[in-house]
């Protein structure tokens, strides 16, 4: 019984944070309402009993993606007046799709015998037991390789986003390492002779 | 007693509303990868829910898969746009007619 409440307060408070998503005028105010529904979603996942996808979306999604969305949208100056110009004109159309789509999926699940509806509910699992372990128990034997194909596709991400974003301007003084630690006493100490001392050289030709 | 209806439902509401959203927003570059986030996550819910649901753990591997593709997706696409910001000054989809597609 609490479970039920408890997923309908979450699920409205992940469909209103949708809607804000979508609707709200500052790029900021949505970013953070994303980062809300992030959070009743995991919330919603801990009650299906997937708690490590529930901390992983946390860590990952509000830890990671969401603040690199926010740091983006802060850097860049955008004329939020401008983009916002003609958000009427095709609103209806957005929001009968949307209608639309609801409606053949809400069918879909509606349908008797269609399989899925069988499912009236399932028994929660033990106290002791464990989703993380048994998780991982598949993903580093069945899956391990799809696991690494993924370190992979991170990898290219990482270098990706550096080479694109990396720019060279002219104009700076880097300090070259190689070079620095090349350097020999002869080319940077010369000695010459003092004010005083006898000079074989000529006078005006101290270097 | 949640059933798995309450989630399909669910996910369909908010597959749904980010299709909404990517209509309503078509001009501001950063608002449709965060509906593309939003329905990503949706598509996630199914997953979670039919796993949870048929017993099956396969699913919650998948939506681990999921997870990492879109964190590598929103990377290289703000990497993207702040880019695209730099060259023209601005993320409006209409400004980006070089093409003229």
């Amino acid at each position: 019984m609490i479970v039920q409440v408890l997923f309908y307060v979450f699920s409205a408070i992940l469909l209103a944070a949708a809607l804000g998503v979508i609707v709200a005028r500052n790029p900021v105010y949505s970013a953070l309402a994303l980062v809300l529904a992030f959070f009743s979603s995991a919330a919603l996942w801990l009650l299906i009993e997937a708690e490590f996808l529930a901390i992983v979306l946390v860590l990952v999604y509000v830890g990671a993606v969401m603040v690199l969305f926010l740091f983006v949208v802060m850097m860049l100056d955008i004329n939020v007046e401008e983009i916002k110009r003609g958000f009427i004109r095709y609103a209806w159309l957005g929001w009968l799709t949307a209608f639309l789509v609801i409606a053949q999926m809400t069918a879909v699940f509606a349908v008797r015998g269609f399989g899925i509806d069988t499912a009236v509910g399932v028994a929660p699992q033990p106290a002791d037991h464990s989703n993380t372990r048994e998780l991982g128990e598949v993903l580093y034997t069945t899956y391990v390789y799809p696991f690494e194909l993924a370190a992979m596709v991170l990898l290219v991400a990482i270098i990706a986003a550096i080479s694109l974003t990396m720019r060279r301007r002219p104009g700076l003084k880097p300090q070259d390492v190689a070079k620095q630690v090349a350097v020999r006493r002869e080319d940077r100490v010369r000695l010459v002779k003092g004010v005083g001392a006898k000079s074989d050289a000529p006078k005006g030709e101290v270097p | 007693m949640i059933t798995l209806q309450h989630m399909l439902t669910l996910s369909a509401v908010l597959f749904s509303l980010s299709i909404a959203g990517i209509f309503l927003n078509r001009k501001n570059v950063i608002l449709l990868l965060m509906c593309i986030e939003l329905m990503l996550l949706a598509v996630n819910f199914s997953f979670v829910s039919f796993s949870r649901f048929l017993g099956d753990l396969d699913g919650q591997v998948f939506v681990f898969f999921v997870l990492t593709v879109a964190a590598a997706e929103s990377a290289i696409g703000l990497a993207i746009l702040v880019v695209l910001f730099r060259e023209r000054r601005s993320i409006n989809v209409e400004d980006l007619d070089t093409m003229k597609g």
